[in-house]
């Protein structure tokens, strides 16, 4: 059921277990509609991302990248995200540097009761990608 | 920079409390300096000083438990500080002997200047040129032009740390704010032209691994992720993803910790501008958390610590 019109792309969420995995149940749970492009990968905490995470992802084949955590001091580990939060928003810095729209990479969060946030991060995020559009689209059509 | 007697006067008053020095000698021919280990008081005599000294000795003093001397310029002074930050050295174990700077020379480039002949001579004059003697001829070239891209932005040219110095320390004639220049030119092109941009230079690159093996920052060696299996980041294939991927991996690695030595632009034989991913971090760090790698030792690095309330870092909207 995508809420976007037209081909699925891939998006990669990395999820916190604690909170935003949790929000995302809740969304679920509660029967809010979300696009269904994001494929989640859940991780003990934001803190357990690294930035190559989200750049292997970029560079081989994902058209987005999610991040989601705990809010910011309500860390399941205390200071996870914290850290998480420095090493993102180095990443966002740096990968319009390499000619990756920093648009196709953001970092969020949400808690476990937030469901409708999490349908909303969701939804806009996946239609912020597919403006974009996918991010190989020409080494497709070259076969 | 004629400063070699007064080094060695200096390396024969330290012996006795260390037990080797670290320094330059002639390589295989007039234009390379190459690393000299002196053990005892006597080798001082091969000791050289000259712009030719341009590598990082300070490479090797994580690896080393001894008590070492060691010589540095204002560039490689910085490595030590960032090394004492992130505890990786003990200062009582290190005896620094620190030389003001007035820049070095780029091999490379004044091999593009002969073309790649062999040399047979190379002459320093007064007036800080280089001449270089080859079998069909000499050139004359300013020192200041035959640099590596690092001295013409230098901020310290004199050693930020040092237990002895020799001669007189020199204060940076370059202005501050031009440091990240080329960084923000780079940054002002579309993306489709940086993409495009980093996909030609990595695609000449041939993962000898040489930038990683000279950066004195990428201190995990034989444990570096480009190799283990376990986890697997990336394999032997040819290919520019994989290449891409490693060269990102090596900037996130010193993502805040890199001094700007320009040791893996120096080492890399394809010429690849390794070193800008790198500066575009620093540049942001400085901007983020105002924070300039290894200039003092009780900095913490950014990714080693956190606020509570980031004043720089808003949260992104959709």
């Amino acid at each position: 059921m995508s809420g976007v019109a037209g081909k699925e792309l891939r998006i990669v969420g990395f999820l916190c277990n604690w909170c935003s995995y949790g929000g995302a149940d809740t969304a679920g749970v509660a029967r809010f509609k979300q696009p269904t492009d994001l494929r989640i990968i859940r991780v003990p905490c934001s803190g357990r991302v690294d930035p190559l995470f989200v750049v292997k992802a970029l560079l081989t084949g994902a058209d987005g990248v999610l991040v989601s955590g705990c809010h910011p001091r309500d860390c399941h580990y205390t200071d996870g995200n914290f850290y998480a939060r420095r090493r993102l928003e180095m990443l966002k810095r740096l990968l319009p540097f390499i000619g990756i729209d920093e648009k196709r990479f953001h970092y969020t969060w949400v808690s476990a009761s937030e469901g409708q946030k999490w349908q909303q991060v969701v939804t806009d995020f996946t239609n912020q990608v597919h403006k974009l559009g996918p991010m190989h689209a020409k080494k497709e059509s070259e076969g | 920079m004629n400063n070699a007697e007064q080094i060695k006067e200096t390396i024969a008053r330290i012996f006795p409390d260390v037990e080797t020095v670290i320094c330059y000698q002639q390589g295989f021919d007039g234009l390379h300096a190459t690393p000299y280990f002196i053990s005892i008081p006597e080798q001082v005599n091969k000791l050289i000083w000259n712009p030719l000294c341009a590598q990082n000795l300070t490479s090797y003093l994580p690896s080393i438990k001894k008590k070492v001397g060691i010589v540095v310029k204002g560039c490689d002074s910085r490595t030590i500080i960032q090394y004492l930050q992130e505890g990786l050295i003990d200062r009582a174990k290190v005896v620094i002997i620190g030389v003001p700077c007035t820049g070095v020379i780029s091999v490379k480039k004044v091999l593009r200047e002969i073309g790649h002949q062999p040399v047979v001579d190379v002459v320093f004059d007064d007036n800080g040129n280089i001449v270089v003697k080859t079998q069909k001829g000499e050139k004359r070239l300013a020192i200041a032009d035959v640099c590596p891209d690092k001295c013409t932005t230098c901020q310290y040219p004199t050693p930020l740390v040092y237990d002895h110095l020799i001669g007189e320390p020199i204060a940076s004639n370059k202005p501050k704010e031009d440091v990240y220049k080329d960084i923000r030119e780079f940054d002002a092109k579309t993306l489709e032209e940086k993409r495009a941009y980093w996909e030609k230079e990595f695609e000449r690159c041939i993962r000898c691994y040489a930038c990683r093996n000279a950066c004195p920052m990428c201190i995990c060696q034989d444990s570096c992720i480009a190799e283990t299996r376990e986890p697997h980041w990336i394999s032997q294939r040819l290919s520019l993803q994989e290449k891409f991927m490693f060269h990102m991996i090596h900037a996130a690695h010193l993502a805040g910790r890199c001094v700007e030595c320009g040791e893996c632009e120096r080492v890399c034989p394809m010429d690849i501008p390794v070193a800008k991913l790198k500066k575009k971090i620093n540049a942001e760090m400085k901007e983020l958390f105002n924070y300039e790698t290894g200039v003092n030792p009780d900095d913490k690095p950014p990714m080693y610590t956190f606020n509570v309330d980031e004043a720089k870092i808003k949260e992104h909207k959709l």
